[in-house]
């Protein structure tokens, strides 16, 4: 009844990678219908289509969902990559809320101006090895493969995202973090990672500054 | 063997009233230890208590916990205010991230300057008059239930008073085209656990005033600023 999950966004990562990336790791096949003009984005208002007048939105088993952080737990959920229990969850849940931290810092450089920009993005470095690649170096320490219950969740994926991500701005960010050097490693290798890191996969590409006006007017 | 929960952050509301209000509702008594100082909240680092450095911090089950919507969701979950099923879920999420969001503009308005302050209030008002509330108006209109998702008292309903009564504080009429809202206040309000948490004396906190933010002093804003700066991004 339900067909292949249907990700309505602008081709680009913005906040609908993360979710790109969940499916993927689950082994899940999506389909995108991607919004080139402002239009496109009205058209979803008008019909009805986004709860509160935004994307990301899923048509995902039934359910035209929206909200980011939604999207994912019920992906999560459905795929047993949300932990055994209550307290695994919390243990995820804020792992994974460090992370969108730290994401949303680094995606917030392309709206400081010019002139900030190069502070901005060593403020977030900065951030990065002191505050959060800490903690997920410290979890790795318990010798396991996975942060959390010794089984692939949602907080590896989102690590593993994040990790690639921040190696965009400065390739040497893991050189004080051996053990996330190899969880770099071996979480890259999963069959269902390993297929969406290559060429040709549903991955997005960073964003580059000459897209920014575009997309800009679709959402402004 | 684990007692109350303990609530670490400042004196005010902030990013710990949603959960303040969650316990409350679930009938958990819990303890407070204000911030009042960076000296405090240094120690608080030093101690290795905070895994991001940043409060809130909930001490729960044996857990330190932060990320408020790590401490939220676990709060939902463990006192069955996180519906029955995953679909259930994914609603009572859905409408919690659409209540956040419209709080998080208000929890900014005292951080601003007195123009943009009147700019983004205009914006406020206009958001929950036609993107929030019309969804939650709706969605009790369409089922007819008391709740709004799986005929059930939920996390969902406890954000959504909170959310309405924060947006009154800034207009107090603004539910007079909205009947079912209405009638919702009217009947989560008298909820036992809820109505003692809206009376005076309850931990429920003031809203942050250029008074309250003068007279706490500079450890309030600065704590206020300091976990801020995400928020202020996702209104882009």
């Amino acid at each position: 009844m339900s067909g292949k999950p249907r990700l309505h966004y602008v081709n680009a990562r913005g906040r609908m990678e993360p979710i790109r990336w969940l499916l993927a790791a689950a082994g899940v096949e999506f389909e995108e219908a991607f919004l080139e003009t402002k239009d496109d984005l009205k058209k979803l208002q008008t019909n009805g289509d986004l709860l509160f007048q935004q994307v990301p939105m899923v048509e995902i088993d039934g359910m035209k969902m929206v909200q980011t952080r939604a999207i994912l737990s019920y992906i999560a959920g459905k795929y047993n990559l949300y932990g055994k229990d209550l307290k695994e969850r919390a243990l995820i849940d804020m792992y994974v809320e460090g992370l969108a931290d730290l994401n949303e810092l680094i995606t917030s450089n392309f709206f400081q101006p010019a002139d900030k920009k190069e502070e901005h993005l060593a403020t977030v470095m900065d951030k990065a090895t002191t505050r959060y690649f800490p903690v997920y170096e410290k979890v790795r320490g318990h010798g396991q493969d996975f942060l959390v219950g010794n089984k692939l969740s949602r907080a590896d994926v989102q690590l593993l995202e994040i990790i690639l991500l921040v190696e965009e701005s400065k390739p040497d960010i893991l050189a004080k973090f051996p053990l996330l050097q190899s969880f770099k490693a071996k979480t890259s290798n999963i069959p269902n990672i390993k297929k969406f890191l290559q060429p040709g996969s549903q991955r997005k590409l960073p964003i580059q500054e000459k897209d920014i006006p575009r997309l800009m007017q679709i959402f402004h | 063997m684990a007692g109350k929960p303990k609530l670490h952050y400042t004196c005010g509301r902030g990013k710990m009233e949603s959960i303040r209000w969650l316990l409350a509702a679930a009938g958990v008594e819990f303890e407070e230890q204000f911030i009042e100082t960076n000296e405090h909240l240094e120690k608080l680092r030093n101690g290795g208590s905070l895994l991001f450095q940043q409060v809130p911090l909930v001490e729960i089950d044996g857990m330190k916990m932060v990320q408020t919507r790590a401490i939220l969701n676990y709060i939902a979950g463990k006192y069955n205010l996180y519906g029955k099923d995953l679909k259930e879920r994914a609603w009572i999420d859905m409408y919690v991230e659409g209540t956040t969001d419209l709080m998080g503009m208000i929890m900014q308005l005292p951080l601003q300057s007195a123009e943009m302050r009147e700019k983004n209030l205009a914006l406020i008002i206009e958001r929950a008059k036609t993107r929030y509330f019309p969804v939650y108006e709706k969605a009790l209109k369409d089922h007819g239930h008391d709740y709004l998702v799986g005929n059930k008292f939920s996390w969902a309903d406890i954000q959504l008073l909170e959310a309405i009564l924060m947006v009154e504080e800034c207009k107090p009429d603004i539910l007079s085209a909205f009947p079912q809202l209405q009638a919702f206040k009217g009947r989560i309000s008298n909820i036992p656990t809820i109505k003692k948490f809206l009376q005076p004396g309850s931990q429920r906190k003031p809203p942050a005033d250029d008074k309250y933010i003068a007279n706490r002093g500079k450890c309030c804003l600065t704590s206020v600023r300091f976990h801020f700066p995400q928020l202020l991004l996702k209104y882009l």
